[in-house]
């Protein structure tokens, strides 16, 4: 049994590092994660919202449905906490 | 753990700074590293340390149940009027910029983000000391 899990953990350890080659240099220009969405982000964030901070444009401004989103399940969950364990008490 | 006097001497002394930094990081937001669920998260970080440190009803006196629940449902009702106010302008549900075009003020947009960082940070302050508070009560000790 140990011997099979280790052969599976080298396994997928091999393969890991097999495809660790074929990702691009890190700060890379030419990957293609920094080519399309992200250079258009990084190039309209300053003249359309007039911030420095490009993940906060994003997150509030481009994506703020989505982040009200994530506001209000953060507010459910303390919610739900506060129905299940607060006993008698008032709210 | 009431009478030790190490935890009880440094938690009074480091409680203000992590409150006046976890308001920095939630301010800061729009011009560096920051947010407001980060600085959400640090700020209920200093309440949990002062229910470690001097037990659950000094918090509780600081920021009562009732408060916790206003708290949390003012973070959000920031956050959706903000949203609304643009509705209000004519423009999307939460496009800013149109507040911007019509007021003439320049970098409103960045302002409003503020206020929407600060909305973000008050709910998840609240909600976070509230689980803690919650599970730290052996029912109804203070509440």
């Amino acid at each position: 049994m140990r011997v099979k899990a280790l052969l599976a953990v080298l396994f997928i350890g091999i393969i890991l590092f097999w495809t660790v080659e074929d990702m691009p240099a890190f700060g890379d220009p030419q990957a293609p994660a920094t080519q399309y969405t992200g250079k258009l982000y990084v190039e309209s964030v300053l003249p359309d919202i007039g911030i420095d901070n490009i993940v906060t444009a994003i997150l509030a401004s481009y994506r703020g449905f989505d982040t009200l989103g994530e506001v209000v399940v953060i507010f459910t969950a303390g919610i739900s906490v506060t129905l299940l364990l607060r006993r008698g008490g008032r709210l | 753990m009431r009478e030790n006097v190490v935890i009880r001497t440094v938690s009074r002394i480091a409680v203000p700074f992590i409150q006046v930094f976890a308001l920095y990081v939630i301010v800061h937001g729009a011009l560096g590293a920051g947010g407001g669920f980060q600085g959400g998260v640090v700020f209920a970080a200093s309440f949990i340390l002062m229910t470690v440190a001097f037990g659950l009803t000094s918090v509780r006196k600081r920021l009562s149940n009732k408060w916790i629940v206003v708290y949390s449902v003012l973070g959000i009702t920031i956050y959706a009027g903000i949203g609304l106010l643009c509705l209000l302008m004519g423009g999307n549900y939460l496009e800013y910029g149109v507040i911007e075009t019509i007021l003439g003020i320049p970098h409103l947009h960045g302002y409003l983000l503020d206020a929407v960082e600060i909305g973000i940070g008050i709910t998840v302050m609240a909600v976070m000391t509230s689980i803690i508070c919650d599970m730290a009560d052996k029912g109804g000790e203070s509440s």
